[in-house]
């Protein structure tokens, strides 16, 4: 199955996720800011990526754009978890070079359908 | 798909309450009439923000309604459309509290109330409509979606034009992808027009050339089928038209949905058939839906601890020590002779040494920054300091010394009461401060930090100091002591600890609120600790907390009577000697006294209060243990006094009974146990014993 990174300063957001995903047969791995992320996926390899956007140290935005100057990263599928349903958000995102969105609050379903989405 | 979303809640409402402290620290910390750090709001902001997130993933929606309120307030606040009044700061302030109580409920599974909520939501509001900030969105955030009407299911065909630009592939949307989710709704047509692939060498391999026409038979909605696009719908063309089903050669009619966008170009009849798939997928997402939500008894509010990664890490690595330790002790041990007794000795230094270190981080693990305890009083000496109008100044140090969790739980209250105390009696009001020739704003200090295994906490303030005086004065008046004759300073100060004093002319409603500085002592006491006064008329005082650093291990000195050893606290021995026969004093009834300097003290035999022989009877030449408890001392007899070390405490509660005298046991370095003594309880024990006899002897 996939290799997921899932990048929230909430530990029970990431816990949530985490869980739905791996229940589903995903490997996942966790990082709690945009900076630790980026370190992660430079030492390894993930399928997609999904992140929070208001994080301390480093925002998921800027995660985005980190990753897409990446050359392992220049397709991979990121998701952003956003509550912020006024678009503004979602298009700095989208101009950041991120696939989609997931907006919060989002139940295990809608979120194993959305990263299908993705993972095709 | 069956997530029990129950299982993440305690992690939440931990996270929400570490985030309610984060806000509320950064709140106290602003001062409006300055300029805010703008990473101050920021970290207030995110932390409203997740909880607001959470709340709604987990399905709390009075708490997210609640946050939207205040992180749309946050929000304009960051952006600069609204300035951070001392209004909103209060109001924000109050919200911390109220939420605080939700998450209380929650966790008890109690339903909430708004009682408090109400007023706050009141000001929120009547901010947001206010012509201040640019109220966006006083909707809550809401999880359903405007969701298609339900009409009778009906089938269409949906004919659509999807012309990418050509970075699609670069924010990872494949357009592939897009038509197998198409795919889950019905059947699929799709036609690929490839009339703008370049000629090889113009070709840039990661650009999207093709557009494509879809045909979709489903019964979904349009809405449906937009949605599958979402994502994309800013970077591509895209017409969604319906044709009639009993169409049979599709001609894709764009009607533009984007009019800021080019007009999307006419399709040509030389759309080539890409695939065709007559087999529509099931939609097992939907058959997946039947997800049950599982009310999981678990005990919500089980008390848990954070512990941080390189903790657990350094444990790991020491386990990992100790296995090899282990294995080369057991190698040795196969095919042991004398030869091999070097190699043993330094195997088994090693191994002491793991334990050793093991023991220390697994103590670690319990440990937590005081900054725990310390963090409630920015906001109470802010409340309070508005309340009863006196300016202080707090000064914290020492924020992460560590201490024990299950101390840390049982210190807050009386560190509360300590600290009223402070800006209550200590700080005089502005008047008397300037009078007294210092500045308007009193200053209190807490600091923490390690003393010799202890733990010492200190709240200071630079008021007006104890007068021994008024507390003596007080104290005869209460009858707690009948003069001040050889009483030194601290002595006199140390009466405030006493049960029913008070030095306070009329109780208010700050520190008097029925619990007196007895009780804690009582408290700090019973975490094995004490607490000591220094202090300066017209300077300030000095409260200083020492506390053990952990109540799972203890420092005890090993006695032995007859053939029992037992355990002594070390913090509760004030000296060990050899009895001189003339210092003895015998006294009302079978009671024998120790003249120690200026102190008799009662000589207590352990033998007798626990019904065991002893080696000598005799008082003379014998060992006394001088111990103090309950602010009493005593001399305990012993036939021997054995080692010093730490000893781990089990309970007897819990692995036998309530033992009066004994606070617990500890298994010892050759596998037997030992008791604890509990020396104020041996103390009571032995008091009763004397009053029986008395009566005895009366009768």
């Amino acid at each position: 199955m996939a290799q997921v990174l899932v990048v929230d300063d909430s530990a029970s957001m990431r816990n949530m996720v985490m869980a739905t995903l791996s229940s589903a047969g995903h490997q996942v791995k966790d990082a709690e800011n945009g900076q630790a992320a980026l370190d992660l996926a430079k030492s390894g390899s993930f399928d997609a990526v999904i992140t929070d956007l208001n994080m301390p140290v480093m925002d998921g935005i800027t995660l985005v754009k980190e990753l897409r100057s990446l050359p392992s990263y220049t397709y991979t599928p990121i998701l952003l978890l956003t509550t912020e349903s006024a678009g503004d958000k979602k298009s700095a995102g989208k101009e950041a070079g991120a696939t989609g969105w997931l907006v919060k609050p989002f139940n295990p379903d809608k979120l194993l359908t959305t990263v299908d989405r993705v993972l095709g | 798909m069956s997530i029990d979303l129950e299982q993440f809640h305690q992690v939440f409402f931990e996270e929400s309450l570490e985030n309610l402290d984060v806000v509320e620290q950064a709140l106290v910390e602003i001062d409006v009439d300055a300029a805010v750090d703008a990473e101050v709001i920021n970290s207030i902001f995110r932390a409203a923000h997740s909880i607001k997130g959470g709340s709604g993933t987990f399905g709390f929606t009075e708490v997210t309604e609640f946050t939207h309120l205040m992180e749309t307030l946050l929000d304009e606040v960051r952006d600069g459309d609204r300035n951070l009044t001392q209004e909103l700061v209060d109001a924000l302030l109050k919200s911390c509290d109220c939420l605080r109580d939700w998450f209380d409920c929650l966790q008890t599974k109690q339903p909430l109330s708004t009682e408090q909520s109400q007023p706050i939501v009141a000001i929120f509001q009547a901010m947001l409509n206010d012509g201040d900030g640019a109220a966006s969105s006083q909707t809550p955030a809401s999880a359903d979606e405007p969701g298609p009407a339900q009409d009778e299911v009906k089938s269409h065909l949906w004919q659509i034009h999807f012309k990418p630009q050509p970075d699609i592939l670069m924010t990872g949307n494949e357009p592939l992808r897009l038509f197998r989710q198409l795919e889950q709704m019905g059947k699929v047509t799709v036609y690929a027009n490839v009339d703008n692939i370049p000629e090889f060498n113009m070709l840039t391999p990661d650009e999207c050339y093709i557009s494509w026409a879809i045909d979709l038979e489903t019964e979904s909605q349009k809405s449906d089928v937009e949605e599958v696009f979402e994502w994309v719908i800013d970077e591509c063309e895209l017409t969604i038209t319906e044709a009639s089903t009993q169409q049979d050669t599709p001609t894709p009619k764009p009607v533009s949905e984007n009019p800021d966008k080019t007009p999307a170009p006419t399709p040509t009849a030389e759309n080539t058939p890409a695939s065709t798939k007559t087999d529509p997928v099931p939609k097992k997402q939907q058959a997946a839906k039947a997800a049950a939500a599982k009310p999981a008894a678990a005990n919500s509010a089980a008390s848990s601890i954070r512990v941080g990664i390189d903790k657990v890490d350094n444990l790991i690595n020491l386990v990992g020590e100790l296995v090899i330790t282990q294995s080369m002790l057991s190698e040795l041990g196969n095919n042991f002779d004398m030869s091999k007794i070097e190699r043993l000795s330094s195997g088994l230094e090693q191994l002491l040494q793991n334990t050793k270190e093991l023991q220390e981080n697994v103590m670690q693990i319990r440990m937590l920054p005081i900054s725990f305890a310390f963090n409630r009083f920015p906001r109470m000496i802010r409340d309070l300091s508005v309340k009863i109008g006196k300016k202080v100044d707090l000064q914290i140090h020492g924020e992460n010394t560590e201490l024990d969790k299950t101390v840390m739980e049982k210190i807050g209250d009386p560190l509360v009461h300590l600290v009223r105390n402070a800006i209550d009696h200590g700080i005089e009001s502005a008047d008397d401060r300037i009078a007294a020739g210092k500045s308007e704003q009193g200053t209190i200090k807490l600091d923490a930090y390690h003393k010799g295994g202890n733990i010492v906490i200190e709240i200071a303030d630079d008021g007006k100091g104890i007068d021994a005086e008024v507390i003596a004065g007080k104290a005869i008046e209460k009858g707690i002591i009948a003069d001040t004759n050889g009483m030194t300073d601290g002595q006199i100060y140390e009466l405030i600890f006493e049960p029913g004093f008070s030095t306070a002319a009329e109780v208010s409603d700050i520190s008097g609120r029925g619990v007196g500085m007895d009780v804690v002592r009582r408290n700090i006491k019973s975490l094995g600790g004490r607490i000591d006064i220094e202090s300066e008329k017209g300077k300030g005082s000095i409260f200083r907390v020492h506390l053990p650093l952990t109540l799972a291990i203890l420092d005890g000195q090993l006695i032995r009577v007859g053939q029992e050893v037992y355990i002594i606290p070390l913090v509760a021995i004030v000296e060990s000697l050899q009895i001189k026969p003339e210092l003895v004093k015998h006294v009302s009834g079978n009671m024998t006294v120790y003249r120690l300097r200026e102190d008799n003290v009662p000589i207590i035999p352990i033998n007798q209060e626990f019904g065991i022989s002893s080696d000598n009877t005799e008082l003379e030449n014998n060992l006394l243990v001088v111990v103090e408890g309950e602010g009493s001392k005593v001399g305990l007899l012993v036939d021997d006094l054995l080692a010093q070390q730490q000893v781990v405490i089990k309970s007897l509660e819990t692995n036998y009974k309530r033992v009066q005298g004994i606070s617990g046991a500890t298994i010892l370095g050759d596998g037997s146990v030992a008791m604890i003594i509990d020396v104020p309880g041996l103390i009571a024990m032995s008091a009763d014993r004397i009053r029986l006899n008395d009566q005895e002897h009366a009768a």
